[in-house]
């Protein structure tokens, strides 16, 4: 027995309750999938689900790699911490670039939906298919809109990254099903059942780095669309009239840059970031501009392959 | 207003002292629950209401609520809730739910995760798949309709899952003027059907999903109702952890954590008890002992708390432990208190619920996963299916899609469990096609059967046919069957004195007999009626195995079961004795008074009253005691015996 043992709870919290759930799915992909890898998009729930991963495992290495998706078009400070974080965990990180894409320029300034068709679902199918993973953790919870509140803890994806929302599996209790023929994949949710407020207290509570761009300072933005965007790096393409004008800004999402809306904000903690959040009057998904189309347009995304 | 004080409590927090919300809504506890109805119950509109009144909605998403309500609504002008929880395109262009959908919430007090399952018997999969994880349902009913085949559907499937928290929510009582009396009458109508499948207690609440009327706060519209109001029950109602916690403790072993040659974990989240360093543990099914050394978790970077070796773990923590001993221990294996280790066993009875469209087969092996095992499967015997109307037993050889049975089902090596009863994590089970991978069915453990537990056969010298022919006959038995005052046990004695008349060796087993000691312990539930019969059938076997002629008196209304104790048996040793009685016969005799309490419903499942009788097909002896006797009929199966072979 350790002498500084730290006090057990008798009764769960809705946290540990969480946490013990997504470490127990981390461990049943691990135990059953010939190649697993975990989908790393370096926003929060992300840095989440890699925390939970270390702790699943711990004292060993995540037995696994991260796989980013890149766009080419992320914020500086995403890719800063991507690296970061790789190297902490002790855990190989790979990284794709849809090679078409960058062939033809693919951007979302000239592009519109093509730049995420292209970018994301392409090279995401790309990434599982060239390196033949069997089982991809993504950080997707259920509470983010409606197509998602009924999509399952493994979601199976036939040979060519298909999802039919008729035919997944049942799930009971804490069983899942891994078992999948040759060719078809799994995506894997564990933090299907958290709200986007156990995010954030999960990632207060546990001290978990995340991309500087989620607390407030000034940054040069220019407001477009009633959507305030930040100038990130000179790509950045100006309207006519249009200057960089220094706001004090914050991201609830990240994404590419040029597409994620950012929130005017004077929150510098994480206390007064969850404050916020508590007393806004609109959702997370608001600040991304894909989901701008009808409230099917995420099913749609999902037959096709999209996270 | 009451409605929204309890918000603006939670909101005006926030606003001022996010630290302290903060500190409060850490500690809250997490409950999951289902909702059971159909949208004319009003449950998307219950659901809605709770996440609306709870502010788990927001303005964007009210903007689109406003706007789908105006096109595609209900409610003509009116906020329809219902819009907001029916999440896939089909589904809204067909207005009904026809998958799992989890919703979340929480209030001041407790976290929610809500599982809306549509209420139609074709989606009785997507329910079960729903209640698995719930600590309470929520059966909707409808104040102007009352108890309905559904409730009754949706309680049975609730109960057989497990749930011990049943609330029943009597909806719409706006359109009965909030009566007391509509109310009254849906719950006493309810009390009897609940008692009669084994639902101890339940909260009924009279409530409105449109007008909000004792969902968040008590309403002035039924101050004749002193019960609490639906979310300070569900803030409040006890959680399956709590029991699982007071159990001894069991693991089931995820992974081996190996980094290197000096660490060696087991991986698993705690289904039941407590842990501590220095406790004595059993690994299952090998039985080795050890104890546990360290309950090991990452330090904290931030220095957060928690984190560090714990000094104890308890049910629900995902944790990683290590042994003083080195022990073979791996995945599939379970971890468990060393003085009081789960059964292992490779024959189970079992609840099985099919999700497939093709049916289960008797016979064919299916991949099955129970804890951490995988292991292959096949359902030996289906004992009889059951009606999720009418909880009525029927005979059947296969199993349709949401069809729901008793089967004995057998594995290919020995599993620890536990019963479903006692702990869903390692007495529940999944079936899965071996072609497809699909998962095709769900189980429920009941018990082990005995003879699977590791007994050999002895082989003994003195055979059975010598046991007989001492005796100078042939061994058989004689299993009488027929409606409760048909005259079975009249019969059988009068054949077993013409039998000892003739010299021969015979014993009667009767059935009231047999619960006096063998049976004892046995009640009259449907598991219980049918492991009578078995236990029955097993007795009846060992003595013909001793060579005698034995004589069974029992209704055994069931031709599986019937079908189960003559497959004991070496053909032609079993002779089936219908005994014919009309039921208004028998229930004009109603010698021991049973036929007139079950008729005033003081008696359930009752046979040939609301519990069929599945008259045998092809019996070796039909006697009619309308036309005969006791005594003609008992002569006439001495002759047939006799003469027949």
């Amino acid at each position: 027995m350790t002498a500084d043992a730290a006090p057990a709870p008798e009764r769960l919290t809705h946290l540990e309750r969480l946490e013990a759930e997504a470490i127990h799915i981390m461990r049943e992909v691990v135990a059953e999938a010939e190649n697993p890898v975990m989908m790393y998009s370096v926003g929060k729930d992300s840095a989440v689900m890699l925390h939970l991963a270390k702790k699943a495992f711990y004292p060993s290495p995540p037995p696994f790699p991260l796989l980013h998706v890149d766009t080419t078009w992320k914020f500086q400070a995403m890719y800063a911490l991507r690296e970061k974080a790789a190297k902490d965990a002790g855990m190989e990180l790979i990284v794709h670039r849809n090679p078409e894409a960058e062939e033809k320029g693919i951007n979302p300034f000239d592009h519109g939906s093509l730049h995420t068709d292209l970018w994301k679902t392409e090279g995401l199918k790309q990434a599982l298919t060239a390196h033949g993973f069997d089982a991809a953790f993504g950080g997707a919870r259920r509470d983010e809109e409606k197509a998602r509140a009924k999509e399952r803890v493994f979601s199976f994806r036939s040979a060519n990254h298909g999802w039919d929302p008729k035919n997944q599996r049942p799930e009971l209790w804490s069983l899942y099903n891994a078992r999948k023929n040759k060719g078809e994949s799994v995506r894997v949710f564990p933090l299907s059942n958290w709200t986007e407020l156990d995010i954030w207290q999960y990632i207060h509570l546990n001290g978990i780095e995340i991309v500087p761009l989620y607390f407030s300072a000034r940054r040069p933005t220019v407001e477009r669309d009633g959507m305030i965007l930040m100038v990130d790096d000179d790509r950045f393409r100006f309207e006519d009239g249009e200057e960089a004008v220094e706001r004090s800004i914050r991201f609830r999402t990240l994404g590419c840059y040029p597409l994620t809306g950012a929130v005017e904000s004077e929150a510098t903690t994480l206390p007064e970031i969850i404050q916020e959040m508590l007393l806004t009057t609109t959702s997370e998904r608001e600040g991304r501009a894909i989901d701008h189309d009808q409230a099917a347009s995420m099913e749609k995304k999902k037959r096709e392959g999209y996270f | 207003m009451a409605d929204g004080e309890v918000i603006y409590e939670t909101e005006a927090l926030i606003a001022e002292d996010i630290d302290a919300y903060l500190e409060q809504h850490q500690h809250k506890s997490l409950l999951r629950f289902i909702t059971c109805g159909s949208v004319d119950d009003g449950k998307s509109t219950l659901i809605g209401r709770l996440l609306y009144d709870s502010k788990m909605i927001f303005e964007d998403q009210l903007a689109s609520l406003e706007a789908d309500s105006k096109q595609v609504g209900t409610q003509g002008q009116g906020i329809d809730f219902a819009l907001l929880v029916d999440g896939l395109a089909a589904e809204r262009e067909q207005g009904i739910t026809i998958d799992v959908a989890y919703r979340f919430f929480a209030t001041e007090k407790r976290k929610f995760i809500v599982a809306d399952t549509p209420g139609h018997e074709q989606y009785t999969r997507n329910m079960v798949t729903g209640a698995s994880t719930a600590d309470l349902a929520v059966i909707l009913v409808d104040a102007r309709k009352g108890v309905l085949t559904q409730t009754r559907r949706h309680s049975y499937l609730s109960h057989l899952l497990g749930i011990r928290n049943i609330v029943l929510a009597v909806n719409k009582m706006d359109l009965v003027d909030y009566d007391q009396a509509a109310f009254d009458d849906i719950v006493s109508d309810y009390r009897d059907f609940a008692a009669g499948i084994g639902i101890e207690d339940f909260l009924a609440v009279p409530v409105s999903g449109l007008k909000g009327d004792n969902i968040i706060a008590k309403s002035s519209a039924t101050p004749w109702y002193d019960g609490p109001a639906l979310l300070d029950h569900l803030e409040t109602v006890g959680l399956d952890f709590d029991r699982r916690r007071k159990q001894p403790f069991r693991m089931a072993v995820q992974w081996v954590n190996r980094p290197n040659l000096d660490f060696r974990g087991f991986s698993g989240m705690i289904a039941s008890g407590r842990i501590a360093p220095g406790d004595p543990v059993r690994v299952l099914p090998s039985g080795k002992t050890s104890t546990v050394e360290r309950i090991v978790t990452m330090p904290a970077l931030g220095g957060g708390d928690g984190d560090g070796d714990l000094g104890h773990a308890i049910a629900g923590q995902s944790v990683t432990i290590t042994l003083a001993d080195e022990i073979d221990c791996s995945r599939g294996d379970v971890i468990a208190a060393a003085d009081a280790p789960p059964e292992v066993a490779d024959q189970f009875e079992a609840t099985i619920v099919w999700m497939a469209d093709e049916p289960m087969l008797p016979g064919r092996p299916y991949a099955i996963k129970i804890g951490t095992n995988n292991l292959r499967a096949t359902i030996t015997d289906e004992k009889y299916q059951v009606n999720v109307n009418t909880m009525e037993k029927m005979a059947s050889k296969s199993l349709e899609l949401n069809g729901i049975a008793v089967c004995n089902i057998s594995t290919d090596r020995p599993v620890p469990f536990t019963p479903y009863d006692d702990n869903p994590d390692l007495g529940g089970f999944i079936l899965i096609d071996r072609i497809t991978n699909a998962t095709v069915g769900a189980g429920m453990i009941h018990f082990a059967l005995r003879r699977s537990q590791n007994i050999h056969w002895q082989a003994v010298d003195i055979t059975r046919e010598a046991h007989a022919e001492q005796k100078g006959q042939k061994a058989k038995l004689l299993w009488f069957t027929g409606l409760s005052g048909s005259g079975k046990s009249t019969i059988a004695n009068l054949v077993e004195k013409k039998l000892h008349a003739m010299g021969k060796h015979s014993f009667l087993l009767d059935g009231d007999n047999v619960r006096h000691g063998l049976n004892r312990d046995l009640g009259f539930t449907d598991v219980d009626r049918v492991e009578n019969i078995r236990r029955v059938g097993e007795v009846a076997k060992l003595m013909t195995d001793a060579g005698l002629i034995v004589l069974t008196a029992f209704i055994s209304p069931f031709r599986a079961e019937r079908q189960m104790v003559r497959a004991m048996l070496p053909e032609s040793e079993f002779v089936e004795v219908f005994v014919d009685t009309p039921l208004e016969v028998a229930e004009q005799r109603d010698v021991k008074g049973l036929y007139r309490k079950a008729r005033a419903g003081e008696l359930k499942n009752f046979t040939g009253i609301d519990s069929p009788y599945e008259e045998p097909e092809n019996a070796e002896i039909r006697v009619n005691t309308v036309e005969m006797t006791a005594e003609e009929a008992a002569e006439y199966i001495v002759e047939q015996l006799f003469n027949g072979s």
